[in-house]
């Protein structure tokens, strides 16, 4: 059973989502989606454990061996990301029986569950498999079933989002897809680690940098990274809160990590940075991310797009760290992808609550709510802290990593970049606390109660875990720094 | 003994957690307990480090206990008790937490013995404080809290860049004596100079201070800028720099505080006047001159809390605090009134009053160290701050002409308060030796010698001539509703014009850019899809832009990788 966790890892989650379909009544189903999730949660924690111990786990799927069968390949890197995906999936479905009820039509709570285990199957599989084609068909079957669960949302405006999120989506489908194509011709395998041996002997054909172009912009579209962001906000805003959550905390990760893998060790530092010049591009486009991006959040009025631009923002901050270029610096953005993933899951919970108990999530729908839901908005205020940046926050902790990486390479103009981006968020946050602590409440509001506990409890356990995380930094820095150095070949 | 690791912070936000949950007498109770417990306390802890953690790849220090820190404690817990005792009528909860929070930062800011500790008390301090200002609830202390806690994080955030540079240069956070060396040296000597004032980063507070509530800027008025001394003497001793910049802040605010009609905007002035004469002799860096600051740092907190006092009893009672509107409280406030002067003779340096033992360390100090011109611009501010705080504030609240405001002296809580800073302004300045014993340095320095005596007596009483004469002659700029033009016109008024004229030249620009490509686009996109619907999303142009910035980030990722 042990030797079997990896393929475990994805199977579990694609075979609950049809079982829902069987199951009565939604209370059942979103129990056994739960029920799922959490064992997904329990192998990440088992894998976790068990490469930390005994380094990288090969599981051959059907016992073929690697360059003719495909082969799951869990590193520390995939350890790391399965155990942020199924977290995060598992506190966030704790919210999804209650938070689901006032934005989705009842008819439609069974496919909420199925979509969001086929997503959580897709993204699990993009971060266990060592197949470069398996990548592919997962990341299809999360997007897939993303498009389904954004359009899922009772506004009109979720399915238009929907729509143009499918149309980009598929679009950088379409070039990774054409990447690994490239890469087949030139190498004919599709195997990552096969790969990475036989890429360096092709590495100055044009084909192959060719490859890598298509591949990395396809990816860069699945993250958002600016200026390829434009999909992002919609889909965020008029997604179902508990939707939003999921992308936010677990999509966009899962995107930065293919993108690692492939620059790290697909490709291999060597070609990423001396023959091909992503140094410079991600650099610029980062930059450009964090400030344009935080800037626009400043002007929206929709809580969810003030979050979803600034969630743009911050994988500016993720790619700003590996364009750095150096150990700590890619350490800075492990250590983000989980502290974000953190912050996020917080605060679009907490704005699902207000969604919940208000119906609205507009600036002006914030009003006075400090008041009237105090547990609520005390989560948003720590979250928006933790995005910010402030001390005893996980915020604080990527930041000072991502400043002092930044500062080795003796890039000071860029440290002021990060600081203006930190107070570009203030602004955002506090536009958000000012209206729910200093404006009286709107009319309208006057009746609201605090958010039920089945929505406050996860929210809480977010929230705690961005205060723990920001004190005891063991764990998350412990592992990043280990795959930091794994992924520059310096032995730990 | 475990009282002993309890970091002096602690009591003050235990009593803030519990103003929140008290009410009535037991608040007050438990509110005026909390310092005299603080202060016990502070009493039974030996020098040394008490607390160490470990945090990232540094040692953290949150407990640091010397003589320097234990100095600002003592008053620190001394000016919470009056300031509490002062607030006591006051029943709004924010107001109570905020002060106890504030308190605390403050205590937690002069005890931390690293740089990042620090960072988080300096943000806690801006934060809790501005409650304070908008707790007056109007839209002016709304607005203007706004700008102080804009600055103030702003402070705190150059802190923090500053403490990774020293960090980064240094491979540890401990907060030692840093020195200009290096940006991060620079870094944190902006930050802690917002904190403290210094000429052209001084609107803050002349801005916020007499914005606060009557009881909030008594607060406000011990603890932000004393912290910002308290480092200054910790990271910069004699450096030189300081000298100038805190002679300058000696004198320039002389100007505006003889023309502003707000009196408590005066204090605001007159305080950084005072905090000029510390930061002047933290720049001499002699033992002296060192003593001379922190000792005056002491002085300052107590005597300038008492006239913030009077002047909030004048605001409390009459509900007026311009000059012009003021005048002939003596009759009705007579007890007010005779507090008030105890502590305009004190910042003014009279003998036997508490201003006088500090202040003449530092000129004394000046003197010794071949200062001589700057010796001389101190004199001349302490003519000034005579003038502005010593006769002004009194002369033109309780007497000049008679405004026909008939009331009384305030609550017996304030008038304690006062009560209290008057008696120890008076100790102070009658017996120097008890506030010697607690001086960092031992230096042995006698303030009551024939020369001291007679230059100041002679300095007053040519100061006090010719406030009387130049009010004879009318020629003192008399006290009218008016507006001064400060440094803040430039971020208050020139800058958001500025900036919205840009905004819109940009916007201008823009839309002739979108008229001009949108005769060539707009043909092209209509007829490919037919969405031209009213729904704002249904933009035909947005999902058309994606694929194009897609195109173009592919082609840069093409011709970057050829070429």
């Amino acid at each position: 059973m042990l030797t079997h966790l990896p393929i475990l890892q994805v199977i579990v989650p694609l075979m609950a989502a049809p079982i829902c379909l069987m199951l009565r009544p939604v209370r059942l189903v979103w129990l056994f989606a739960l029920i799922a999730s959490a064992m997904v949660f329990l192998i990440s924690v088992a894998l976790l454990q068990q490469v930390v111990q005994s380094g990288t786990i090969i599981y051959e799927i059907g016992g073929w061996s690697a360059p003719w069968g495909i082969e799951y390949r869990i590193d520390l890197l995939n350890a790391y990301l399965l155990l942020i995906i199924s977290a995060i999936s598992t506190v966030i479905l704790l919210s999804t029986h209650t938070s689901i009820q006032s934005e989705l039509a009842a008819e439609r709570h069974t496919f909420f569950y199925v979509a969001y285990l086929l997503c959580l199957a897709g993204l699990l599989g993009i971060a266990a498999t060592g197949d470069l084609f398996n990548v592919f068909v997962f990341l299809e079957i999360s997007a897939l079933s993303s498009y389904a669960l954004i359009a899922l949302g009772n506004n009109r405006r979720a399915l238009w989002a929907s729509y143009q999120y499918l149309i980009m989506g598929t679009i950088g489908a379409t070039f990774i897809l054409i990447g690994i194509g490239l890469m087949y011709v030139m190498t004919g395998t599709l195997n990552m680690y096969d790969l990475s041996q036989r890429l360096p002997e092709v590495s100055d054909s044009r084909t192959v940098f060719t490859a890598f172009a298509f591949f990395i912009v396809g990816v860069c579209l699945k993250l958002a990274l600016f200026p390829l962001h434009m999909w992002l906000p919609n889909a965020y805003a008029y997604a179902p809160s508990a939707v939003t959550a999921l992308l936010a905390a677990t999509a966009t990760k899962v995107a930065v990590y293919i993108l690692i893998r492939f620059i790290f060790s697909v490709f291999g530092v060597e070609f990423s940075f001396s023959h091909f010049p992503l140094q410079d591009i991600f650099l610029v486009l980062s930059l450009a991310g964090i400030l344009i991006a935080s800037t626009t959040a400043i002007f929206q009025q929709n809580v969810k797009r003030i979050l979803a631009y600034s969630s743009v923002a911050q994988v500016g901050y993720m790619i700003l760290g590996f364009s750095i270029g150096n150990p700590a610096g890619l350490m800075a953005t492990l250590l983000h992808l989980f502290n974000h993933a953190l912050m996020k899951g917080a605060l679009f919970l907490a704005v699902g609550a207000v969604m919940y108990r208000v119906g609205g999530v507009q600036l002006s729908d914030f009003a006075g709510l400090g008041k009237r839901m105090p547990w609520t908005m005390a989560a948003i205020v720590i979250g928006g802290l933790s995005l910010i940046g402030v001390p005893l926050t996980v915020g604080f902790v990527s930041k000072w990593y991502l400043v002092a990486a930044v500062l080795e390479r003796g890039w000071w103009p860029v440290a002021v970049f990060i600081l203006v981006g930190s107070l570009l968020a203030v602004i955002y946050i506090w536009r958000i606390v000012e209206a729910a602590y200093f404006q009286l409440p709107a009319p309208g509001n006057a009746e609201v109660r605090e958010a039920p506990l089945s929505l406050l409890i996860p929210t809480w356990m977010l929230v705690v875990a961005n205060i723990y995380f920001g004190l005891d930094t063991r764990l998350t820095v412990g592992i990043s720094e280990s795959i930091a150095k794994m992924l520059f070949g310096v032995e730990p | 003994m475990w009282m002993l690791e309890l970091p002096p912070f602690v009591p003050f936000y235990v009593g803030a957690l519990l103003a929140l949950i008290t009410r009535g007498s037991l608040r007050s109770l438990l509110m005026i307990a909390v310092p005299i417990l603080g202060v016990i306390q502070l009493w039974t802890v030996p020098e040394g480090v008490h607390l160490r953690l470990a945090f990232l790849d540094f040692e953290l220090i949150p407990y640091r206990a010397d003589k320097l820190s234990f100095m600002f404690g003592y008053v620190f817990h001394i000016a919470a008790f009056i300031s509490i005792i002062y607030a006591l009528h006051v029943r709004d909860t924010v107001e109570k937490i905020a002060g106890m929070l504030y308190v605390g930062s403050a205590l937690g800011a002069v005890f931390a013995g690293d740089l990042l500790t620090l960072f988080v008390f300096w943000e806690l301090l801006a934060f809790s404080s501005v409650f304070l200002i908008w707790t007056r609830r109007t839209p002016r202390a709304y607005v203007a809290g706004m700008r102080y806690l804009v600055i103030q994080a702003l402070s705190g955030v150059i802190l923090l860049v500053g403490a990774l540079f020293y960090a980064d240069h240094n491979g540890t956070l401990a907060f030692e004596q840093i020195g200009l060396n290096g940006i991060h040296g620079w870094l944190i000597f902006i930050a802690v100079g917002i904190k403290c004032a210094f000429p052209m980063l001084h609107n803050w507070l002349t801005d916020a201070y007499p914005e606060a509530t009557p009881t909030g800027t008594v607060f406000l008025s011990a603890f932000t800028t004393k912290v910002a001394v308290y480092m200054l003497a910790r990271a910069y001793p004699g450096t030189e720099l300081l000298v100038y910049i805190g002679a300058a802040m000696t004198c320039f605010p002389i100007f505006f505080a003889v023309i502003e009609n707000d009196l408590r905007r005066v204090l605001a002035y007159s305080m950084i006047n005072q905090i000029g004469f510390m930061v002047c002799g933290i720049g001499i860096g002699t033992a002296l001159a060192i003593n001379g600051a922190v000792s005056h740092a002491f002085n300052d907190i107590i005597f300038k809390g008492l006239l913030f006092m009077s002047m909030g009893a004048v605001l409390h009672m009459s509900g007026r605090i311009n000059g012009s509107d003021l005048g002939g409280l003596y009759k009705s406030m007579p007890k007010t009134t005779a507090l008030c002067i105890v502590g305009a003779a004190s910042i003014s340096a009279f003998p036997l009053f508490s201003g006088f033992v500090s202040k003449s360390m530092i000129m004394s100090a000046a003197l010794e160290n071949g200062y001589d011109w700057i010796w001389l611009v101190l004199l001349f501010a302490s003519a000034g701050v005579f003038h502005h705080a010593g006769i002004k504030i009194p002369y033109f609240a309780f007497f000049a002409h008679d405004a026909g405001i008939r009331t009384s002296d305030p609550p017996k809580n304030m008038l304690t308060a006062m009560f209290i800073a008057a008696v120890l302004c008076v100790t102070i300045g009658v017996y120097p030796a008890v506030l010697y014993a607690l001086l960092p340095f031992d230096t042995g320095y006698i303030p009551y010698d024939a020369t001291h005596v007679l230059a100041q007596t002679q300095l007053l009483f040519f100061a006090a001539l010719a406030f009387a004469w130049l009010n004879l002659q009318r020629l003192y700029p008399p006290e009218l509703h008016s507006v001064n033009l400060d440094v803040d016109w430039l971020y208050r008024r020139a800058v958001p014009t500025t900036l919205r004229a840009c905004f819109g030249f940009v916007r201008n620009s823009k839309i002739t850019l979108q008229q001009f490509l949108r005769g060539n686009l707009d043909k092209f996109l209509l007829s490919a899809s037919r969405h031209e619907a009213a729904n704002w999303m249904l933009r035909p142009g947005l999902t058309g832009s994606m694929v194009m910035w897609v195109v173009v980030s592919l082609a840069v990722c093409l011709l970057l990788g050829f070429v």
